[in-house]
């Protein structure tokens, strides 16, 4: 059995008890919300995309320390970066998490280096904790997406 | 009487199993149940042994394997009391069961404005198949709500009964453990002029029941929470309603006849029997009631008991306010399943700690979303005792609890 070391990491931890760009956003900010019907995590997320760039991001609702973890670095990640920018860090992301055969044709970049989010790599070894790492991260890309149809 | 717990863990065969050299603590059965080797023996050798299509051949072989399936169908309907063995649908799982039942019935005879009881326990299988009709049918919901312990508030049950075409509800919620009065509800359902749909799945594993006592209309139970394989579930009805009951699923053995311009359904309960049925499974089933007939339904509910007050002696006396166990606080109104939550550990990241220590529990809203909201929650923790289960294992996830701490 892997050890909760590898899945627990301080900075992992730290997002979760310090949660990063936690909040709303009002209008003219879009946002999605996303389910783990698994155990019923709730998340949403705001974007504000200006002149093709997130100029802002905030998520909200409740789950477990990795699924807001994950969505507190993810907003630390794509904040400021152009919509091209965070769909490649999106992908990369996924990448890591094993996830490559869900339909995204954007081209993985393997040089993007994800910072601290390179800690999450554990969760690669709690296979049931994936889809925990990735809601928020399937969330933002529902947002933006609402946000290139408003 | 008190159980041979210790004889009764070496039926089963996964109890043994050590995983990094440390016992297995099966904390989930209320999400499904072990199976004991007499259960595994029963299907190999029917595999082994007589395994043929069932009422529709003519050799040896074949009449052998229709004995075996329906001599469980004799069982599970004295099992639970029921007088007649064509009163027993066996189905997909308990889901697929209500599903029949509302379906069926539902479609039969409910009409725009025509109102159904709920109750704020129910499992998604006893809500979700309701809104699929409020969607095609334009009936209306209305629902019983819950005390501050978990049970539900009757207060109001007749007025909120009036004008109600089918109260369905649970037996023993698959969250809260709490043991809901059935016979109680059938009686008051009547009087009103309702029909009852009894979720019973958490309770037949658990508890004696006597579906004459019940009054029951129907009732729909699984295989695989009962020390049965999974695959098969069990829907129970009156005679009579099952006779007026238009079929749900169509195919090969439910008919009596099909010609071009349309088909005469079989006789029960081969008329809710479409295609081949889980036959190995249903066989398991029939060894799983012997099993649990030669232990006592009435030793099960008095080990549970006693493990209950252990359980939330244990849990209360060590973690005081750092736990909040949900559902009824007196065991006798109560099933061994326990739902907590603890010192605000998320419940996922709660069992994965758990897990450490190969204590297994469910994390998550345990198919009860609505309830979730009820409790004001996202999510629990559910730790779900039975007949195999100990003090020892409930020490352990006392134990493993507090190593959680340290983490989070």
């Amino acid at each position: 059995m892997p050890g909760l070391e590898d899945l627990y990491r301080e900075i992992i931890l730290d997002h979760y008890r310090t949660p990063r760009n936690r909040g709303e956003l009002d209008p003219p900010a879009v946002s999605a919300e996303g389910y783990n019907p698994l155990c019923g995590d709730e998340i949403r997320v705001f974007v504000i995309v200006e002149n093709g760039v997130v100029s802002d991001v905030r998520f909200n609702g409740s789950g477990c320390s990795i699924s807001q973890s994950s969505t507190s670095m993810m907003t630390t990640a794509i904040k400021g970066k152009s919509v091209d920018q965070v769909r490649k860090v999106v992908r990369r992301f996924k990448h890591m998490m094993t996830l490559d055969d869900d339909g995204d044709s954007t081209p993985v970049d393997e040089s993007l280096n994800l910072g601290d989010l390179e800690a999450l790599q554990g969760v690669v070894k709690f296979p049931v904790r994936i889809k925990c790492a990735t809601l928020g991260w399937n969330t933002l890309l529902d947002a933006l997406n609402a946000s290139s149809h408003t | 009487m008190t159980l041979d717990v210790a004889r009764i863990r070496k039926d089963f065969p996964v109890l043994q199993r050590e995983i990094d050299g440390k016992p297995l603590v099966y904390l989930d059965s209320a999400n499904t149940s072990q199976k004991p080797q007499v259960v595994i023996d029963a299907m190999t050798s029917f595999m082994e042994t007589a395994y043929a299509p069932i009422n529709r051949s003519a050799y040896q072989l074949a009449a052998e394997a229709t004995d075996l399936y329906e001599g469980a169908r004799t069982k599970v309907a004295r099992f639970i009391n029921s007088t007649k063995s064509n009163e027993i649908i066996f189905t997909k799982n308990a889901t697929e069961a209500l599903n029949l039942v509302i379906m069926s019935w539902g479609r039969a005879n409910l009409h725009p404005g025509d109102v159904v009881l709920l109750t704020h326990l129910e499992h998604h299988a006893n809500i979700v198949p309701w809104h699929m009709l409020v969607a095609e049918r334009g009936i209306k919901l209305r629902w019983v709500p819950l005390t501050a312990d978990g049970q539900l508030e009757l207060t109001n049950l007749d007025s909120l009964l009036n004008g109600v075409k089918v109260f369905a509800f649970t037996a023993m919620s698959n969250v809260l453990g709490t043991i809901t009065p059935v016979v109680q509800l059938c009686a008051a359902a009547h009087k009103a002029g309702a029909l009852t749909i009894v979720d019973a799945c958490q309770s037949v594993p658990h508890l004696l029941t006597d579906v004459r006592a019940w009054g029951a209309d129907f009732i729909a139970f699984s295989s695989h929470k009962m020390c049965g394989p999974s695959g098969v579930g069990v829907l129970w009805g009156r005679e009579s309603l099952l006779d007026e009951l238009p079929p749900f699923l169509g195919g090969g053995n439910m008919i009596s006849d099909v010609r071009l311009d349309g088909f005469i359904p079989a006789e029960l309960p081969a008329k809710f029997e479409a295609g081949t049925p889980p036959i190995t499974e249903v066989i398991g089933l029939g060894a799983a009631i012997d099993y649990l007939e030669r232990i006592g339904m009435h030793n099960v509910r008095q080990h549970e008991l006693q493990l209950s007050t252990y359980v939330l002696n244990t849990l209360t006396q060590r973690f005081g306010d750092d736990i909040t166990i949900y559902g009824p606080s007196n065991s006798e109104q109560r099933s061994a399943t326990f739902s907590f939550s603890f010192r605000g550990i998320h419940p996922h990241d709660l069992s994965q700690v758990l897990d450490q220590h190969n204590v297994c529990i469910r994390a998550g809203h345990h198919c009860a979303k609505p309830l979730m909201r009820v409790l004001g929650t996202n999510a629990t923790a559910r730790a779900s005792f039975y007949l195999y289960n100990t003090e020892a294992d409930a020490d352990a996830l006392a134990n493993a609890l507090d190593s959680a701490s340290d983490i989070f």
